[in-house]
């Protein structure tokens, strides 16, 4: 339980952990100022690996997409975990619940949208010469 | 009820629960089970939380139009043209730090000292405020280069996407400030706290935000 | 100075908008003389502008939903009597006219009447039924109603300085763009959506929050009632959709404003994304509105059949199931804009599949009637009507899900009837119910019974003669939208629709008497027990009105229906434990940071809508400053002492107990 709200239903709180909050267990890797310090170490070398991955030849060029998006979501995960702290124990439960809906409907607008689009652009009528002239 | 319950054959109904059987009407409060309302810091940071998602999905919709539009350069300028990775990667540091410095604020509150809270709290405003003003000049130079958001609609994605984001980030600095020059006059009272929380919730959100900008719109868009 | 205001603005050359704008601001301005004559503003300030009391805010939720549902329905009459009038002729209203109509009237009815209804019932409902004292956040739902109120207010300035939007109640591009609607129409359109979403938007998390973080001791999950359910599904809808609505708008407004190229035809712009994100929002939207309607029906079956509801769990689930689908489906708005096969295919199916779960819900209903002790008072005869009407409604939507069909039938007539027919038996009826149903709570005294029926029937009658003709001119291919008409085939069914408006019109009258005579005869009607309806959920456990902080002392809960069961103990002769300590209640502080951010929001849309920049600083200033000073404020609690609290709460028993007393001699 962080020390955090200092009033007299802190002892009532403690099954249930505000989104951010540092849980009971303090000695977690992800806790106090060794947790941010680890977090912040991590956070750094993902960054540097995403701009290494898309600036230089060590990564197979085709590769490149999948290697960035999937370094991101690592970065997001290491925000979520040590700066958010956010945990699978039952005291979090909610929070992640919350997040995991917001997470389904940004994938289903971004994916539905490109997945759309990218189909009515496929079936649009090519141009012909003259139309694309007379474009503005 | 004395009056009432004394000799009188009339089994009252308006008193739902009061159960014997659990004593007390009040529960500990946990807010996610049985145990009746959650304590005002629960509640207001998960509301926060939730607004928070709200947020992100607003973002998703920019992001799906970034994502649509980012081929339709209209004959003008490419990502690839116009973006100079070593600002973006100034950028992405200094927003880094402030995230870290923000996380170090909120270490300061737990222990009720002012002058570091205030301390990091500032440093994660000035920190904020360069990764803004390294924005704000990336735009200029754009606009200057007839690259502005009229030009094309990758252009118009480009700029709304980049610039809600920036716009997020001047609001953030503004409750910063609002919130520092609280604390000086007021000290740690229980609204400033969960306000500070928040705050918190939100400061590391914009960071994660970020990391899919600084992926998807500028790595990817300006990657051979 | 005044950007693009000038007196051209004013329509002094068309007498209808003229006339009819003058009426209401005769109107208004007679209101507020006799508010200023009689002494109430006071009360007025106190006791409601600034109150953060979620059962005024419902109320007042509520009033704004009346008010605006009688705008849209003269709207509506309007395009009935225009169609009548104008079959080989121009009729009375010219094409730039009627399209200003059916766009506010779409608008009005989706953003002004029907969302405020709703939000009003769950404001004034929810944290009864979860037998707590307030919302989650009480000064963000004055905000949040307020910012709906000034949203209203903007879509009706525009009646009389400038015009509406022509481009239908969603304004796709790019006919919405300046190239196209050049005017103010859409201006007003975006900011006064844009405003009012935020506050619907803050409702979304606010009472979210409230469902998940703050119910009564003892419930859990499967103990809420099922308005709480469907009212959490609809909240998490707000907050997942909602923000797309404000993005897509936004964009558009970047268009318009600042010459961005999102929609536009020129340099790569893509109208068809507008469509794809506006339906992303606009398909939840559907069911934001008629997952509580569902709810307000479960509460009302369950209630006037004497039995719980039926199949409880699969409510449960099939609220959520809704709930997550309903994100999966909103292609089927633009299946004929051009994606292949696969796209449409998909889309069609998931469109097909979402409506088992309202089937679940159907049969729920059903098996909550049967076997029951059905009792037909005027809540439950709207809900039936809903069953009945809802069942046709669906099938025609579920006929428009499959693609081929579709084709042919888009923006006709029929897809017109299709979604009046679901929306005005969904939500409409369901709104009606809720209204009636909860009335006696809100102020102490049942609505009239006969002109409730009067109502009821005068209003199902009408419905069903304007909608049932205008499927069929659907299937003779009538299109949507048109300002005349010139096919003789179409007249007949159009003179029974416009037959079925004036039907309408007897219904609308009815409920205006219904209210006049059920305060007129207050008395009469007077519910002393707090539970005229013989309940089951919470909310009937406290007095009618309930006392400002709900409950002296949080109920414990153990099941679904504590109510009920209090009730059955009782008769079994188990009296309940009593206890009889009081403690203090703390409660939330009136604050004015609601009105007076929304005042500062009108001015901000006003002053955008006309270009009018140093007015929108200025806006924006007051509307920081009023956060300032809320953010400054010393205490946002107040404490009411133990003795107070025992007072008022033995003050509101000693009616319901003598009450009870009464009716046992009789017996």
């Amino acid at each position: 339980m962080s020390d955090i709200n200092s009033r007299t239903d802190e002892e009532l709180d403690r099954r249930d952990t505000a989104p951010g909050e540092e849980s009971i267990t303090e000695h977690e890797p992800a806790g106090g100022l060794s947790g941010y310090l680890l977090g912040f170490g991590l956070a750094i070398l993902l960054t540097i690996a995403s701009f290494l991955a898309a600036q230089t030849n060590l990564i197979y060029q085709p590769a490149v997409i999948s290697a960035l998006v999937v370094l991101a979501i690592a970065q997001m995960g290491v925000h979520l975990v040590f700066f958010l702290h956010l945990t699978t124990g039952p005291d979090n439960t909610n929070n992640v619940l919350a997040l995991a809906f917001g997470v389904l409907i940004v994938a289903l607008v971004v994916i539905g949208s490109v997945w759309i689009m990218a189909h009515l652009n496929l079936n649009m009528a090519p141009m012909s010469a003259h139309q694309a002239e007379m474009m503005p | 009820m004395s009056d009432i319950t004394a000799g009188s054959a009339i089994h009252e109904p308006y008193r739902p629960g009061q159960s014997s059987a659990h004593g007390h009407g009040l529960f500990p409060a946990t807010g996610h089970g049985k145990g009746g309302p959650a304590s005002k810091f629960v509640t207001a940071a998960y509301g926060f939380w939730i607004f928070l998602l709200s947020d992100i999905i607003m973002f998703s919709a920019f992001f799906a139009s970034f994502a649509v539009l980012s081929r339709a350069t209209a004959g003008g300028p490419t990502g690839k043209e116009l973006f100079e990775l070593t600002r973006i990667a100034a950028q992405t540091g200094l927003l880094l730090t402030s995230s870290f410095t923000g996380g170090l604020a909120t270490l300061a509150t737990h222990r009720r000292s002012i002058a570091a809270t205030q301390f990091w709290l500032l440093v994660t405003g000035l920190l904020g405020a360069a990764f803004l003003f390294l924005e704000v000049q990336e735009f200029a130079a754009m606009a200057n280069e007839q690259a502005g958001p009229s030009r094309s609609a990758f252009l118009s994605a480009f700029f709304a996407l980049v610039g809600c984001h920036g716009t997020h980030v001047g609001l953030g600095l503004l409750w910063l400030g609002t919130m520092m020059a609280q604390l000086w006059v007021k000290g740690f009272r229980p609204d400033l706290l969960r306000r500070l929380h928040c705050f918190g919730l939100f400061w590391h959100t914009l960071d994660i935000i970020w990391i899919a900008i600084f992926t998807l719109v500028y790595l990817l868009g300006a990657s051979p | 100075m005044l950007g693009k205001l000038d007196w051209s603005a004013i329509p002094f050359d068309q007498p209808i908008p003229l006339g009819s704008a003058l009426i209401v601001f005769l109107a208004a301005v007679a209101v507020l003389i006799w508010v200023t004559v009689k002494g109430y503003w006071p009360y007025l300030w106190h006791e409601w502008i600034t109150s953060v009391d979620h059962k005024r805010i419902g109320v007042m939720y509520i009033v704004l939903a009346a008010l605006m549902l009688f705008r849209g329905f003269v709207d509506a009459v309007m395009m009935r009597t225009q169609q009548v009038l104008a079959i080989h002729g121009p009729g009375y209203l010219p094409p730039e006219h009627y399209d200003q109509v059916f766009s506010a009237h779409g608008t009005i009815m989706i953003f002004f009447a029907a969302m405020p209804f709703v939000i009003g019932l769950m404001n004034f409902v929810m944290p009864l039924q979860l037998g707590i004292r307030d919302v989650a956040f009480p000064t963000l739902n004055s905000v949040s109603f307020w910012l709906t109120a000034t949203g209203a207010l903007l879509v009706n300035i525009s009646l009389v300085v400038g015009e509406f939007a022509r481009t239908g109640w969603l304004p796709y591009a790019p006919l919405s763009e300046t190239t196209y609607s050049p005017g103010v129409g859409v201006d007003y359109y975006l900011w006064s959506i844009q405003i009012s979403g935020v506050g619907t938007l803050l409702t979304g998390v606010n009472l979210a929050t409230t469902i998940l973080k703050m119910r009564a001791p003892g419930m859990g999950y499967l103990h809420m009632p099922m308005f709480c359910w469907t009212s959490l599904a609809s909240n998490l809808l707000i907050v997942a959709a909602f923000p797309i609505l404000t993005a897509t708008l936004a964009m558009l407004t970047l268009d318009r404003y600042l010459g961005f190229h999102f929609f536009t035809n020129e340099a790569g712009g893509n109208q068809m994304m507008f469509m794809n994100l506006i339906w992303a929002w606009g398909h939840p939207e559907v069911y934001i509105l008629v997952l509580p309607a569902f709810g307000i029906y479960s509460e009302i079956f369950s209630t006037f059949s004497s039995k719980p509801l039926f199949g409880y769990r699969s409510m449960v689930a099939a609220t959520l199931f809704i709930c997550i689908v309903s994100f999966m489906v909103w292609l089927h708005h633009f299946f004929t804009m051009g994606a292949g096969a696969d796209v449409n295919a998909a889309f069609g199916i998931a469109t097909s599949v979402i409506a088992v779960g309202t089937g679940v819900k159907i049969y729920n209903w059903l098996f909550t009637m049967y076997g029951g002790r059905v009792r037909f008072d005027t809540p439950m005869l709207w809900a039936l009507a809903f069953v009945t009407t809802f069942i046709i409604g669906g099938m025609t939507g579920v006929l428009l899900a499959v693609p081929p069909a579709d084709f042919m039938l888009h923006n006709s007539l029929f897809l017109v009837a299709h979604f009046h027919n679901v929306i005005i038996s969904g939500v409409l009826f369901a709104a009606f119910a809720g209204f009636t149903y909860w009335f006696p709570k809100a102020f102490g005294f049942r609505l009239h019974e006969g002109w409730g029926k009067a109502a009821f029937w005068f209003t199902l009658a009408g419905y069903v003669l304007v909608f049932v003709p205008l499927y069929i001119v659907g299937l003779l291919g009538m299109t949507r939208r048109l300002q005349h008409i010139d096919m003789d085939l179409w007249t007949p069914w159009l003179i029974v629709a416009a037959i079925g408006i004036a039907v309408m019109i007897v219904g609308a009258a009815c409920q205006v008497a219904q209210l006049i005579v059920s305060i007129r005869h207050r008395d009469e009607l007077r519910d002393e027990t707090g539970d005229p309806w013989d309940g089951r959920t919470l909310e009937w456990s406290t007095s009618s009105p309930p006392p400002f902080f709900n409950y002296a002392r949080l109920p414990y809960v153990e099941n679904e229906e504590p109510y009920w069961t209090v009730k059955q103990r009782a008769l079994d002769g188990q009296a309940p434990a009593k206890d009889e300590s009081y403690e203090p209640v703390e409660m939330p502080r009136n604050s004015p940071t609601g009105f007076v951010a929304a005042f500062f929001a009108t001015l901000i849309g006003f002053a955008l809508i006309w270009h009018i920049w140093w007015l929108a600083i200025v806006g924006f200033l007051g509307a920081y400053a009023t956060f300032v000073v809320f953010a400054w404020r010393e205490h946002g609690d107040y404490e009411i002492p133990a003795d107070e609290v025992e007072r008022i709460d033995r003050d509101g028993r000693a009616a319901q107990l003598a009450w009870m007393r009464k009716r046992e001699r009789v017996a």
